[in-house]
């Protein structure tokens, strides 16, 4: 009677499908992709959506990363460099705009801002 | 290890991204993105990209999750009336699952791709002098364009959160 060998190398064995390699990167950054999507679609407050921005970038970065250390490329890494500086900008544009908004209007809520409408 | 580890990490991020979207309160949306960023810091690590992971945690956790903290601080809000989600960004959304699923099933079915390719070694990532050529060789221009992205914002950002009193109250 042969008992389970308690080292099981990566690759092989039973445990083959939680040895963790490209497509387990790759699945996470769709699932964060995912959760900021809806976060943008389904919150009202501007800033929640904003945060649910930066998820979906940071989702993006992590697949450039992963895609980078698997393909033995660089330029998935420098190209993170990029989305990060672009993400800073971003964010301090986008709270002044929001800001600048409640100045005016009192409130962040994005279904009562509808002055543009008709 | 490092499996375990992998696990360990992506369950923080994706548990703090779930509490980005679903946390009533802004103030524990925000810390709860600053924990995803750490745990994005730390797949980043397991990927030996070791420079990104500490940008990461400079940049994103240190300047702005910083600033969305500061931010909910100035704005004070206080919630106000509750509206319910409309009829149409529930069938909107639950179209998107539906399509999202369908894609997510589609790449990670069974047989649908080759076996992964094993990680490279040695690791690139880790080299901080292969950044540094491929940003002032091939990435030049792009690191120029930046740099002017940047100045851009600073002016928009000066402009945009300046007093304007004369111009606007005369309209």
């Amino acid at each position: 009677m042969t008992s389970l060998p308690l080292v099981v190398a990566a690759g092989q064995g039973p445990f083959e499908a939680f040895a963790v390699g490209l497509h387990h990167y790759i699945f996470l950054s769709a699932l964060l992709f995912v959760v900021g999507f809806f976060g943008v679609l389904l919150r009202k407050n501007a800033l929640v959506i904003f945060m649910s921005l930066e998820l979906m970038l940071i989702a993006a970065t992590l697949g450039f990363v992963a895609f980078s250390r698997y393909n033995g490329t660089m330029d998935g890494n420098v190209f993170v460099f990029f989305i990060l500086t672009v993400a800073a900008v971003e964010v301090a544009v986008g709270l002044a705009i929001i800001v600048a908004l409640f100045r005016h209007r009192r409130t962040v809520m994005v279904d009562e801002l509808n002055h543009l409408k008709n | 290890m490092a499996d375990l580890f992998f696990y360990l990490f992506s369950a923080l991020t994706v548990g703090s991204a779930l509490g980005v979207v679903l946390s009533r309160n802004t103030v524990g949306a925000a810390l709860c993105l600053l924990l995803s960023l750490l745990g994005t810091a730390g797949l980043f690590v397991l990927l030996n990209a070791y420079l990104l992971a500490v940008l990461l945690v400079l940049v994103y956790a240190g300047a702005v999750a910083a600033l969305f903290v500061f931010v909910v601080m100035l704005l004070d809000m206080q919630g106000g009336v509750k509206q319910p989600v409309k009829m149409f960004t529930v069938v909107a959304s639950v179209g998107a699952l539906a399509l999202l699923l369908t894609g997510l099933a589609r790449t990670f079915g069974p047989g649908q791709w080759p076996a992964p390719p094993p990680a490279v070694d040695p690791a690139l990532g880790a080299s901080l002098k292969l950044y540094g050529y491929q940003l002032f060789t091939t990435y030049l221009l792009p690191v120029q364009i930046v740099g002017f992205l940047l100045l851009a914002a600073m002016l928009g950002v000066i402009v945009l959160s300046r007093r304007h009193t004369g111009s606007e109250d005369a309209k």
